[in-house]
């Protein structure tokens, strides 16, 4: 059962994250991998997911390039990316100009700093 | 019992709208409530007969509280189910049992705002729903919503179906010259596809022009059984049904960007009816972007899926081509005050009426009207309606 002692699933995702970590959960009864992370798996009721560390690789499903004047930071990327586990989540392409993600692409997640919070973003697959 | 046996039971007899484009100086509730008016002298009726009430507004958790307030009325029956824009579509499903029932005798369906001049804005109002109601695994990312989220839907339409910007251009284009035959359209300004393809990006492929309006505006219907409908002031028309489908919240949840609800709630309107897509002489939806009005051609069954930039090519859908679509201008060039679900039911109803002048559908006499709500096409709610040459 997510969500005792230690906080919700969602405490809990972001815990992981704030320390480095970028885990998804797996239902222990249907298999199925669930994001964004659930006190019960949407696709069979169950209550037994565990917390599983993916692949880290995956492809982008969508992609927009939100526009931003440049005295506030210019332009970025906001993709939707789907992992090899099956699941799909909101993120950025980093490394490269936001109007150069395509979907399609593959890319590999990475978790960043962002002022004390951790986030998943992504890389091109191949990138060094 | 099945939908089906609600099939014309129920009428729209009153249609009113105020403060449509901007309204300054005015509250939400003063606009609503002169809409309210007006649609319920249209009927005929008087506020007091208003004994059933649905209605939503996003900056208030118990908005009908706030309306049976100010109308001054004693609902028996009330919906404020908030599903976004679609809700004045969706609220007539819980309206039309309530009234079949007898549990109420007249519902008004009401909305309004005035996003564009109020003086506590989008801005404010954005940064303090993020903390009423967070969206942890989007925020971060800094989606410009809603626009970010139709973007993603669109550029994985294009992606899959090969949609083009011209595609979604030819939307905005054939709206605006809706709206140009439409003294109430806030947006009447000649429009053509290269100005839409030239504009400013707001999230790629979305331009300023793929973006509904931001204006003021109230709308208000007043729905009653067909048997007293009948001896009311204006021609009755007639909800031959209604369906709702709501499927996710956020775009990252949304299973296929390229697929609907209305996929869902439009067969099973058709099915309740007893026509289809072919019998259909208008449809009004819900444009809040340029791609919701292709996905809605195709989910509704107008086409195929991935045919909808095809559908509307060469005029197809604006005044004089091949199937009018949002004949008042929709919320690209006529109205969009944050939910507009109320005024595509009442633009079906004055076609119907054949009050639209200018930009009236010549014998028209069956509509659908599909409703879209949340960030990401979330909530749809389609009814058909017709004149009583359908029943
Ligand atoms: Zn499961």
């Amino acid at each position: 059962m997510q969500g005792n002692d230690k906080g919700g699933a969602e405490a809990r995702y972001q815990a992981q994250l704030n320390e480095g970590r970028f885990l998804i959960q797996r239902c222990s009864d249907c298999n199925h991998h669930v994001f964004f992370p659930r006190v019960v798996c949407p696709h069979c009721g169950s209550a037994a997911l565990a917390w599983v560390e993916p692949k880290g690789t995956g492809v982008v499903y969508s992609t927009t390039t939100v526009r931003r004047k440049p005295d506030l930071g210019g332009d970025y990327d906001v993709s939707l990316v789907e992992l090899d586990e099956g699941v799909r989540m909101m993120s950025r392409v980093d490394g490269v100009p936001p109007t150069d993600v395509k979907i399609g692409m593959r890319v590999r997640a990475k978790v960043v700093d962002d002022k004390g919070v951790g986030m998943v973003v992504f890389t091109a697959e191949d990138a060094k | 019992m099945s939908l089906k046996d609600l099939r014309g039971k129920i009428a729209i007899v009153g249609v009113g709208t105020a403060g449509c484009g901007e309204a300054h100086g005015m509250s939400d509730l003063e606009i609503l409530t002169q809409a309210a008016k007006a649609a319920v002298e249209d009927a005929g009726l008087a506020m007091k007969d208003m004994d059933g009430l649905c209605t939503a507004n996003l900056n208030s958790a118990m908005w009908p509280l706030n309306v049976v307030e100010g109308l001054g009325v004693r609902p028996k029956f009330v919906d404020g189910t908030n599903v976004g824009g679609a809700a004045f579509v969706a609220h007539q499903l819980p309206a039309m049992l309530a009234l079949n029932a007898g549990l109420c005798d007249a519902v008004l369906v009401c909305y309004g705002s005035t996003q564009r001049t109020a003086t506590f804005g989008r801005k404010e109002r954005s940064a303090a729903r993020i903390l009423l109601d967070p969206d942890p695994f989007q925020t971060p990312y800094k989606p410009f919503n809603p626009p970010s989220s139709y973007a993603l839907i669109a550029a994985r339409h294009m992606h899959q179906y090969g949609t083009t910007r011209r595609h979604l251009a030819e939307v905005a284009v054939a709206a605006r010259k809706w709206a140009q035959l439409n003294p109430e359209a806030f947006a009447r300004d000649p429009l053509d596809i290269d100005t839409v393809l030239k504009a400013r990006m707001i999230s790629d492929p979305l331009t300023a022009y793929d973006c509904c309006l931001v204006t003021d505006g109230a709308a208000a219907y007043v729905m009653t059984r067909a048997d007293r409908a009948k001896e009311l002031r204006k021609t009755p028309v007639y909800i031959l049904s209604n369906a709702t489908a709501v499927w996710h919240r956020s775009v990252s949840s949304m299973r296929d960007l390229t697929v609907t609800p209305s996929k869902d709630s439009g067969e099973r309107a058709f099915a309740a009816a007893g026509l289809g897509p072919k019998d259909m002489h208008m449809l009004q939806t819900y444009d809040a972007f340029s791609i919701n009005t292709i996905l809605a051609l195709e989910d509704l069954g107008f086409c195929g899926k991935g045919e909808g930039g095809a559908f509307v090519e060469n005029g197809a859908i604006a005044p004089g081509g091949k199937f009018p679509v949002n004949t008042n201008g929709g919320g690209l060039s006529c109205v969009h005050p944050n939910m507009y679900g109320a005024f595509i039911t009442i633009e079906a109803v004055r076609q119907l009426r054949g009050e639209c002048g200018e930009r009236q559908v010549k014998g028209a006499k069956t509509a659908v009207v599909n409703g879209n709500g949340g960030n990401s096409a979330s909530c749809q709610s389609t009814s058909v309606l017709a004149t009583a040459d359908a029943l």
